[in-house]
């Protein structure tokens, strides 16, 4: 209350008229103002002209290898995050965050084993955004499924709707972070694709890198609208699937050879 | 009477003017903390008067353009408030914002107003000559490792033993 | 029959100040608990990744659930017209808005942001069941509230069976809420059923007449007044009826369930090799909270017995404690098929693995919080609204 008498409609005006401005230069010639504008790819923000995705080769995934789950877990600071003092080992392994986990398989007949990295697979009707009460779990327009942890109140009912197992929920104290991904105590959280690296017009995950830097190949990141992206074209070219294809959820994830 | 209504007046004119003088020491330039990015720069990405009255409005604007849009180089950045605020002690070891006393929780505190930004948000700045971009010691992260699948000599999670009586409970169909 | 007069609770000092701090003391106990998980994150508890919603939410529902349940007995006296449970309908009503009032205490609690409730208030996704039960749940005061109120007021008497109506349907609207918070989590396989929802309609009957004959036979003795048997009798043999339609809710779900080849994993893990699971559903709900209760309010030879009317009622509530227990948590523990047709060998992230779960001491002390605040509610309220009936004596010129 004190805020709004204190300040009154001087800065709505100022920055109504802004917003007019700015749209209005948008529309007639936003080439010429972002280049005046603070240069660079992000500030136009994201465009439902792309949508985001991952394919996993999983007859290239190594056995044994863990290098994108490693480079996950720098990437986002989540190896700063410390076990708390007396907790048991086998807690900890329960409760600690995973946005990328690796999981290897046998045919129940065949005895075809096949590993694979799992993780959010970026729906494009995900459940958690459905359940969420308060919006804080989120589709961005350009497919990637986050949560905006200014909103989370740590229901967790998104967890319970994820057919893939893919969030976590932090369970303690967070002393460290990084600038790109922030995160704390009583937030759910999950593979963002590295929007950090993509909002700053970069092309590659860092599980992506990890998995080249192996010699192993099997992860591509890239626009599943653009025909001519690598993705588009190796899964024109190859057969994929969605895992739990059943529940129709238009996954942003597509593996080959499961 | 009439003397004393004078000394009154006086008392109250010193103390008025001893208040003012301190107020505006507190709200002068010196609320910057000294050893800071920000102490030798001349003013912050508005003036000083505008962002002490409205830096909260202007951060959370920003900040849903940045999660919800994908804007990243906003105008007013928590990322930027913490590289230009944060103070340094004697090693020069950066000091978290949020500590007792430091710019963001020095006024907080005053004020009685919740700072909850950086129960999320990195306290210090990033130290950007390292690509991991983090002035924390090695042996932090050295410490324990979070590598997932095991390595040799690396004690296991759940022992084959272990996995296939949990196996044993669901697999039978 | 003869004029109804109410009054408010009043015993001696002693037993119901007593009986009031016993209460807060257990709240007090609660909330420190509360704080205790919320200020070093919920690690300290027994809930994971794994197993998302543990105990506090087991109380939470059971709770919320019975709450509805509780109006009932004011339904079937002003809805329905039964002059026999009318004069129990300020009683059922204020034991609704308390048993609500403790649940969602309970819920809210234990969010990993409590301190965020605001924002919950504010922001909303009217996708999420959870955002319906958010209105579902404050209208549900407010409409309880105005029925109390017309029930207790002469002056609004005349509105009193288009509200009760009112907050019948609301009741329904809100259980159904509830259910499908779990009805509609396509994901995993022990939720994935329509019949969720009606079950926990008749769930909720069954629950919250269980909690009102415990009270109001604890009010009574506490206040001193009599209740008829012939009363006591038609509330008996209603619980009795809506004991038996929750088993053969449970029995549909169940073969439900096992007509769809894809479910069979997890029902025979429910049903037959859970461990700790199925020995709940079967001597949990079934038994103790099924079996036991029909015979205590069915077998001639309590036909008039408190006690056994009280035994069978708190032991419903102990069955269906267990019966929410296995749906809330069983439910998790039994790991979602993402590979039909593959085994998982290995994982960092226990899948294809049963999880385990072991309650802690602060989840449970939060949940009898919850059900303290509920009681402390009732107490307070019958202590200063006109709810309770001089006395219930059996009418004599009415045939029973």
């Amino acid at each position: 209350m004190s805020k709004s008498t204190d300040q009154p409609e001087m800065n709505r005006r100022e920055f109504l008229g802004k917003t007019i401005v700015a749209a209005t230069a948008a529309t007639v010639a936003p080439g010429v103002l972002l280049s005046v504008a603070k240069a660079g790819p992000e500030q136009k923000g994201v465009t439902s002209d792309v949508r985001w995705g991952l394919l996993i080769d999983t007859n290239k995934c190594a056995d044994g290898c863990t290098s994108c789950v490693d480079a996950c877990h720098t990437e986002n600071g989540i190896d700063l995050q410390e076990k708390p003092e007396g907790h048991s080992d086998a807690m900890w392994e329960q409760q600690r965050v995973q946005w990328i986990r690796k999981v290897k398989l046998q045919d129940k007949l065949t005895g075809e084993q096949t590993n694979l990295p799992l993780m959010c697979q970026h729906c494009e009707h995900p459940p958690c955004v459905d359940v969420c009460p308060t919006g804080a779990s989120f589709k961005r327009a350009d497919g990637i499924v986050m949560v905006d942890r200014h909103i989370c109140i740590g229901c967790r009912y998104c967890m319970m709707a994820c057919p893939y197992k893919a969030r976590s929920f932090i369970h303690e104290e967070v002393a460290n972070q990084l600038v790109r991904a922030p995160r704390g105590k009583g937030c759910v959280e999950s593979c963002t694709l590295c929007v950090h690296r993509i909002d700053d017009g970069g092309t590659t995950t860092a599980c992506q890198d990890a998995c080249s830097s192996e010699g192993h190949n099997a992860i591509v990141f890239g626009d599943l609208k653009d025909p001519n992206s690598d993705i588009s074209k190796a899964l024109k070219e190859q057969s994929s699937r969605q895992i739990r294809a059943d529940l129709e959820l238009n996954t942003g994830v597509r593996y080959t050879n499961v | 009477m009439r003397s004393s209504t004078g000394i009154k007046q006086l008392a109250g004119l010193l103390v008025g003017g001893l208040l003012l003088a301190l107020s505006t020491a507190v709200l002068s330039e010196s609320a910057v903390t000294k050893g800071s990015k920000a102490a030798d720069l001349g003013a912050c990405v508005a003036p000083t008067e505008e962002m002490r009255r409205n830096h909260m409005d202007y951060l959370q604007h920003d900040r849903d353009l940045t999660v919800h849009e994908g804007i990243r180089g906003v105008k007013y950045s928590l990322a930027e408030c913490v590289d230009c605020h944060a103070g340094k002690d004697e090693q020069q070891k950066p000091i978290p914002i949020n500590a007792p006393g430091q710019f963001c929780a020095g006024c907080h505190e005053y004020m009685a107003v919740s700072l909850a930004c950086f129960q999320c948000h990195r306290k210090t700045p990033e130290d950007k000559t390292t690509s991991l971009g983090d002035a924390l010691d090695d042996k932090a992260r050295a410490g324990h490792s979070l590598g997932l699948l095991l390595d040799a000599g690396q004690q296991p999670m759940l022992s084959p033993a272990e996995f296939a009586q949990l196996h044993a409970l669901i697999q039978e169909d | 029959m003869k004029k109804m007069h109410y009054r408010e609770l009043w015993c001696s000092s002693p037993r119901y100040w007593g009986g009031l701090s016993l209460l807060g003391f257990i709240i007090l106990i609660g909330l420190g608990a509360a704080f205790y998980m919320e200020h070093s994150g919920h690690y300290v508890t027994g809930m994971s990744n794994q197993i998302v919603w543990g105990l506090p939410h087991v109380f939470a529902i059971f709770l919320i659930v019975a709450a509805s349940g509780a109006l009932n007995v004011a339904s079937i006296g002003s809805v329905f017209g039964g002059p026999m449970y009318k004069p129990l309908g300020p009683f059922s009503s204020l034991l609704a808005i308390g048993l609500l009032a403790g649940g969602l205490m309970v819920l809210v609690l234990d969010l990993g942001r409590a301190d965020r409730l605001i924002v919950a208030m504010t922001s909303y996704n009217f996708k999420s069941i959870f955002t319906w039960n958010i209105f579902l749940y404050s209208g549900f005061f407010v409409i309880v509230g105005a029925y109390l109120w017309t029930m207790l007021d002469r002056k609004v008497e005349r509105f009193k069976r288009p509200v009760g109506f009112a907050a019948f349907f609301w009741r329904l609207a809100l259980t159904t809420g509830t259910g499908s918070i779990f009805g509609f989590l396509v994901a995993r396989e022990a939720y994935d059923a329509a019949v969720l929802a009606p079950m926990f309609i008749i769930m909720s009957f069954s629950y919250g007449l269980a909690f009102f004959i415990l009270t109001l036979i604890s009010a009574f003795w506490w206040s001193g007044r009599t209740l008829g048997d012939v009363r006591l009798a038609k509330l008996k043999n209603l619980l009795g009826v809506f004991v038996g339609s929750v088993m053969y809710f449970a029995l549909v779900y169940y073969l439900t369930n096992l007509y769809i080849t894809q479910h069979h994993g997890v029902e025979r893990f429910i049903l037959l090799e859970g461990g700790i699971y199925t020995i709940m559903l079967w001597v949990g709900q079934i038994l103790v909270g099924g079996v036991i209760p029909l015979f205590l309010l069915y077998s001639p030879a309590f036909a008039t017995s408190r006690t056994a009317v009280s035994t069978a009622s708190l032991l419903v509530l102990i069955g269906g404690f267990f019966q929410l227990y296995v749906i809330v948590i069983g439910g998790q523990a039994y790991p979602m098929s993402l590979f039909p047709g593959k085994e998982v060998i290995q994982s960092a992230f226990f899948d294809g693995v049963v999880a385990s779960y072991v309650p802690s001491l602060p989840e449970a002390l939060l949940g009898f919080g919850g059900i303290a605040v509920s009681m402390t509610l009732v107490a307070v309220g019958a202590r200063m609204l006109l709810v309770l009936p001089e006395t219930l004596e059996d009418p004599t010129d009415e045939c029973p």
